[in-house]
């Protein structure tokens, strides 16, 4: 096997715990949902865009977003839930874009489906806008090259995987994820770079974004 | 009590390395938690098991208790009551006797924490003491329908806080300071939760003439008209018309509740000449609820009204398949159709029961699912994670918080 090329600046691993801050803001209608949507804080959507990938990491594939959910199993909107869930966030690099993608989308559903502004939330059900304060700390684990990042990739909570995949592009406007842009600057492999940034990240759960993450990089150390 | 390097083999060492991560930030301040009882109820139940284990993490934690005495105890009884939205005749002479009270423990209580913690409304007027540290107000009532006399008294308290916390979001209401979600948790290692050999549940259900040749349902609650038992026996019977099962409703009544008897009585009346049908009055046993949780097939929680409803997360992490009632922190820790099945009637409850019976392999991954969402979610791990980042909140304003 050749020796491994040593990075220039190593890769030191973070994580990234989330709390939930209560809004006190809640819709009961689609059109109050749509009304929302446009005026709460970003973090709010993202909150509500990104909460189930982390809560219900053993749901596979595809776990929807709360908005998708709240509108089909309280609502009984099928249509637009599906609509909802299909957004592809991987097109958005901001949350501004993806809040303004979510808002057309349903209120485009509510002028076809004018009805649909009728329904009620049941007393209890209603939907309750909630924020996600992040919290980015350094982790000990620092990398200077592939075999050490596939070691720290294998133990490494998955709440560091999803800041460095997820919250580094989306959140904090990065161009790509952080594994990329060090795989591709720091140890110059643009190829493995963009493999990594290739795959949406979004129809896996976390655990098997770990093990598909482990794979790509074995394979490349392999050749 | 467990030390935290035994949660390891649970939740893995990255967590735990994580918590010690937060308990270095948080080196130097002294967290002083405040409540009203050393023993009994849920909120000293959980103190008890945390305060350790933050110390553990290197947290300076400590916990104070304030003084009450009967009179003052009766209206705070009363005032849960009334945020519980329950009918209650409070007084003018009820809130004499809250600030008199109030006004001894403001004497007497040294509030020398960086960080002032208070539990529920009993200590809440403590705040008045505020002096340039921080101050959080931990809300363990469902407070979705307060009685608006009670709250509007409590809320000339509560805006004097740094944060509140409350348990749910519905709980939560339009305040002048931030609030926080933070849900209570089940500890995987308490006696009502760790692992058991098949010869203790064996033997349990010997004990209680318990025999397994067909399927066990189970509801284990207080006998307690919000945990509707009357109405799990009519979902039962609607089941028993289809499925040859039995039903066990196990739990204990408060010994300050003298309609629990009442309560008993009629489920007793409702359950008559049913050989299916075992009512277990039991003392707090916590092996032995343990013990009938896994020997069961479906677990049931058809509260009418929750607090958090924390037997759903205990039934989950012992990936049984469970169908609750949609109410309080119960959403919270089942998601329809992934990780249990929600209800609103007794013919939901039924059916649902029903569903799972008759499809094991749906039943199995709806309980495999709920561990999974259990383990994530609902431990003391992330509980002691949550209250970490809760009190480095409190000096950080920003909603991307780089602790570099």
């Amino acid at each position: 096997m050749p020796e491994l090329a040593k990075a220039k600046e190593p890769f030191r691993f973070c994580t990234r715990l989330h709390l939930s801050e209560l809004t006190g803001l809640r819709a009961t209608t689609l059109g109050q949902l749509a009304a929302f949507i446009k005026e709460v804080p970003g973090s709010c959507i993202y909150h509500h865009t990104h909460r189930f990938l982390q809560q219900h990491q053993y749901l596979s594939p595809e776990p929807p977003n709360d908005f998708a959910y709240w509108v089909s199993e309280t609502l009984g909107e099928d249509e637009l839930g599906e609509k909802l869930v299909s957004i592809d966030t991987m097109q958005y690099s901001t949350i501004r874009e993806l809040r303004e993608k979510i808002s057309v989308t349903i209120e485009d559903y509510l002028r076809l489906n004018p009805l649909a502004k009728l329904k009620f939330a049941r007393n209890g059900e209603e939907f309750h806008f909630i924020k996600s304060v992040s919290f980015v700390l350094p982790t000990n684990y620092v990398v200077y090259d592939l075999a050490g990042f596939i070691e720290v990739l294998r133990k490494i909570t998955i709440d560091s995987i999803y800041f460095h995949i997820f919250e580094a592009r989306l959140r904090l406007e990065k161009a790509t994820n952080d594994f990329s842009y060090w795989i591709e600057n720091s140890l110059g492999d643009k190829e493995l770079a963009d493999r990594i940034s290739g795959f949406d990240p979004y129809t896996c759960t976390l655990e098997d974004l770990r093990n598909r993450l482990i794979q790509i990089v074995e394979k490349r150390i392999s050749v | 009590m467990a030390k935290i390097d035994e949660y390891i083999p649970l939740v893995g060492q990255a967590v735990i390395d994580d918590l010690r991560l937060l308990g270095e930030r948080l080196k130097g301040k002294v967290i002083q938690h405040i409540n009203s009882t050393p023993v009994g109820g849920g909120v000293a139940e959980i103190l008890n098991r945390m305060v350790p284990l933050l110390v553990e993490l290197g947290v300076d934690a400590k916990w104070d208790v304030i003084k009450g005495g009967e009179q003052f105890f009766g209206v705070t009884k009363r005032f849960h009551n009334a945020l519980h939205g329950r009918p209650e005749e409070i007084t003018r002479r009820d809130f004499e006797i809250f600030m008199e009270t109030s006004q001894r423990n403001i004497g007497e209580v040294n509030t020398y924490g960086d960080i002032v913690f208070v539990h529920d409304p009993q200590p809440i007027a403590l705040v008045k003491k505020k002096d340039g540290n921080k101050w959080l107000w931990r809300c363990h009532i469902d407070v979705s329908e307060p009685d608006v006399r009670v709250w509007a008294f409590l809320m000339d308290f509560i805006a004097k806080f740094d944060s509140a916390v409350f348990s749910a979001p519905s709980f939560s209401r339009k305040l002048p300071i931030r609030q926080f979600l933070i849900s209570p948790s089940i500890d995987p290692l308490s006696d009502k939760n760790k692992e058991l050999p098949p010869e203790t549940i064996n033997a349990v259900l010997r004990k209680y003439d318990i025999k397994k040749d067909k399927p066990i349902i189970i509801q284990v609650s207080r006998f307690d008209r919000l945990k509707d038992p009357v109405g799990v026996i009519e979902a039962f019977l609607q089941v028993r018309r289809y499925v040859d099962c039995q039903l066990i409703l196990a739990g204990g009544t408060a010994e300050d509740d003298p309609e629990g008897f009442k309560v008993l009585d009629e489920v007793r009346e409702k359950a008559r000449n049913n050989p299916d049908i075992h009512i277990l009055l039991l003392p707090q046993n916590d092996i032995e609820i343990n013990a009938l949780q896994r020997a069961s097939d479906v677990i049931i929680q058809k509260s009418i009204r929750e607090g958090f409803g924390l037997t759903v997360s205990e039934a989950l992490w012992k990936a049984k398949p469970v169908v609750a009632s949609n109410v309080g922190g119960i959403p919270l820790q089942i998601k329809h159709k992934y990780s249990g099945l929600l209800c609103h009637s007794v013919e939901g409850a039924s059916f649902a029961i029903k569903q799972l019976l008759s499809s094991p392999e749906y039943a199995k991954k709806l309980g495999e699912n709920g561990r999974e969402h259990i383990k994530n979610n609902f431990l003391i791990t992330r509980h002691l994670r949550d209250y970490m980042l809760l009190f480095l909140s409190l000096y950080h304003p920003e909603d991307v918080v780089q602790l570099y």
